[in-house]
């Protein structure tokens, strides 16, 4: 085994592969950061609505609950090919990352709202009175004196589900989006075993993993400590 | 001038009543002071009135228009007029004392910034905390903490101020402070409703005292008479529990 | 725009969609009970275990949960021929899910047999306890209240992913999606009936777990 690595390595190890796998490396990671901010959008949006009181509102709170319920409840790969087929059938020419790139946001969306929804939950609900007596509308107390003080909260499970999009995006190359792990598939086609060339992106995709785990982890602990500290 | 007029109020948390029957007539410059056992629902009265806590039955009359807490319209401008100091404070965390003071004033209200924050420094200076501008809630003690609320809800213009139990989660060292702020608003003249435990202080400030017991009035009266010669036997025992103290 | 639904050439093929869900289920269950035992063996290493045992279980743990599982499974399947060894593609699945869950299984894990150490010593303070009363009474309540929600919701997410090994042509859920899509070229139509299995599949297990939870152990689970 490590014998054919060897022997395949100086063919392997030319700048072109690696300028073709650093673009792939590029894409996977933009598939998994897109999607999680324009998800994060969706979420606090989703979890806002879910706030409202407003009696007409109620169709959109249904709603809300469902986009949440139902697409952490479905397998990235349907989502996906559902996204696939659906804008192949709508007749508009999405290029495939675009397709992957909706694909992550729907999904982050959705597990994000759950976040935010529970950030906000955990703000004291006394903020909230206190925001309502002065006249606060729902969204000026969200913008203004909720999300300030849920952020902590929120940021480091939504920088997890980003590390978590990484792995997660390998999907996408079931549609033909060139990310690494359609990259491995590309470099064992062109002749590379199957050793080298799925080996080396398991090797890259721990590399833009695992660091940001490990600044995932820290920020936890930074930001769940005392955030003004008596002089 | 506001007049402020309750009549046959009644309100529920779920199914349970928590105030029956009330009638209270707040009138322009009186500081009433709400006394009685817990849960008499003392505070219940403020929460109804600033619309978190929406009547059952019964009305709010504020200078002789009925208020209609189903339109959210008719409880904003209610609360433009009727401000709160809450017992927990309720500052907002992630501001700083000076922010907290201007945030309403300027984001809600929109008034020029530079007017607001002369006018919050001046009040904070009233309150005594002309060196905490800058500070957080949780920098501060408990007392810091209850005077920059106060200086919050005035700096709201308040007609009516409503305090709810603002000494109850302080430490004894603390509460006087807060009450000298209070002593200072009422020899101005501000109308207040103010719900306490401290009796002394209630004796001290008010122009008329209630009791109440159950979601009920008991009885109502200038602060000699219920203190000194209740009527009723509910007031007579809870007074003399309270002197014996 | 413009698209007509026509499911109706799709019902006719819900029995193999209702099998299929079995297999999805099955390899969800075979590669969480897997996962589980390595796990749990992974988890009593790094409490219990000396030094280097500790470190490899560490190790095991961090490469397999910073590496997609896809990936994961696509080495087995493709680059283990080259060392000799050759697997069905169900077999690369379920082994590669195992080793997967276990890396994640191991860290849930891990909280628990912290808990249970912590109890135990409490538990040995209880007078006429023996040792096997104070396991079925003490520790295993306890690491349940802290271990069930985390696991109960790693085997719904184990359930998702069981998606993948359509990638490998395994007949599951989405593999029968696939192929009955180019069958009928109601792509949209199969794909959207799958996603209602995934959702009562998901919503069952959910169902099934928290009952189970609530009468063997008493603890309340909602997962996901």
């Amino acid at each position: 085994m490590f014998e054919t690595i060897l022997a395949e390595w100086p063919r392997f190890a030319t700048l072109a592969n690696a300028a073709f796998l650093a673009r792939a490396a590029a894409t996977t990671l933009a598939l998994s950061a897109v999607g999680v901010v324009l998800g994060s959008l969706i979420g606090v949006a989703v979890a806002v609505a879910g706030r409202t009181r407003a009696g007409w509102l109620r169709p959109v709170r249904l709603l809300a609950r469902l986009y949440t319920e139902l697409f952490r409840r479905v397998p990235f790969l349907v989502t996906l090919m559902l996204t696939f087929y659906l804008v192949q059938a709508s007749g508009v020419d999405l290029p495939l990352a675009v397709v992957a790139g909706v694909t992550v946001t729907l999904i982050a969306g959705a597990y994000l709202a759950e976040i935010v929804r529970a950030g906000l939950a955990a703000v004291h609900p006394n903020q909230w009175e206190a925001a309502a007596t002065m006249n606060f509308t729902l969204l000026q107390t969200i913008r203004l004196v909720v999300l300030p003080q849920a952020w902590p909260l929120i940021l480091p499970p939504s920088f997890g589900f980003f590390v978590m999009f990484i792995k997660d995006t390998a999907l996408a190359s079931q549609i033909g989006v060139i990310e690494l792990t359609y990259a491995a598939r590309v470099l064992n086609n062109k002749g590379f075993s199957a050793t080298l060339s799925f080996g080396c992106v398991l090797v890259l995709y721990f590399a833009l993993s695992y660091p940001l785990a490990r600044l995932g982890a820290r920020l936890e602990t930074r930001l769940a400590g005392p955030r003004h500290p008596r002089p | 001038m506001p007049d402020l007029v309750i009549r046959g109020l009644d309100a529920h948390y779920g199914a349970t009543p928590v105030l029956s029957g009330l009638d209270l007539h707040v009138e322009s410059g009186a500081t009433v002071g709400l006394i009685g056992p817990s849960g008499s629902g003392k505070s219940t009265i403020l929460r109804t009135i600033l619309g978190l806590l929406p009547p059952s039955r019964g009305e709010i009359v504020l200078d002789g228009r009925r208020v209609d807490y189903a339109k959210p319209a008719e409880v904003r401008a209610l609360r433009e007029r009727v401000a709160v100091v809450f017992q927990q404070y309720n500052l907002f965390q992630n501001m700083t004392v000076l922010q907290n003071v201007c945030i309403t004033p300027v984001k809600i209200r929109g008034r020029p910034r530079r007017e607001v924050e002369d006018e919050a420094r001046r009040l904070l200076a009233k309150v005594g905390l002309a060196d905490k501008l800058s500070s957080y809630p949780d920098q501060l003690s408990g007392g810091q903490q209850q005077r920059v609320a106060i200086a919050r809800a005035l700096a709201l213009r308040p007609e009516i101020l409503l305090l709810d139990e603002v000494t109850a989660a302080l430490d004894p060292e603390l509460v006087s402070e807060v009450l000298d702020t209070i002593r200072l608003l009422a020899r101005e003249g501000m109308t207040m409703m103010i719900v306490s435990h401290e009796m002394g202080f209630i004796r001290e400030v008010s122009s008329r005292v209630v009791f109440m017991a159950d979601g009920r009035k008991v009885e109502e009266g200038p602060p000699a008479r219920i203190f000194d010669a209740p009527q009723e036997a509910r007031t007579q025992s809870f007074v003399s529990k309270i002197l014996r103290h | 725009m413009g698209y007509t639904f026509q499911f109706g050439q799709v019902w006719p093929f819900l029995p193999r969609l209702f099998d299929a869900a079995l297999v999805s289920l099955q390899l969800a269950l075979l590669a969480f009970c897997g996962g589980l035992l390595l796990g749990t063996a992974g988890a009593a290493i790094r409490t219990y275990g000396g030094a280097w045992a500790r470190r490899a279980v560490k190790l095991y743990v961090t490469a397999f949960t910073n590496t997609p599982q896809l990936v994961q499974i696509y080495f087995l399947y493709f680059a283990l021929p080259d060392a000799g060894l050759v697997l069905s593609s169900f077999t690369a699945v379920l082994i590669g899910m195992t080793l997967n869950a276990g890396a994640y299984l191991t860290e849930i894990q891990r909280a628990g047999f912290e808990s249970a150490r912590r109890s135990e010593l409490e538990a040995a303070a209880v007078l006429g306890f023996s040792r096997l009363q104070q396991i079925r009474y003490v520790v295993l309540p306890h690491a349940m209240r802290v271990l069930l929600p985390p696991l109960s919701s790693h085997f719904i997410i184990m359930t998702l992913g069981t998606s993948m090994a359509a990638v490998f042509g395994v007949e599951e859920l989405t593999g029968e999606a696939l192929t009955l899509s180019s069958q009928t070229f109601r792509s949209v139509e199969v794909f959207l009936i799958v996603a209602g299995f995934y959702v009562a599949l998901t919503l069952l297990a959910s169902l099934a777990i928290s009952l189970f939870a609530r009468a063997a152990f008493r603890v309340r689970v909602r997962p996901l």
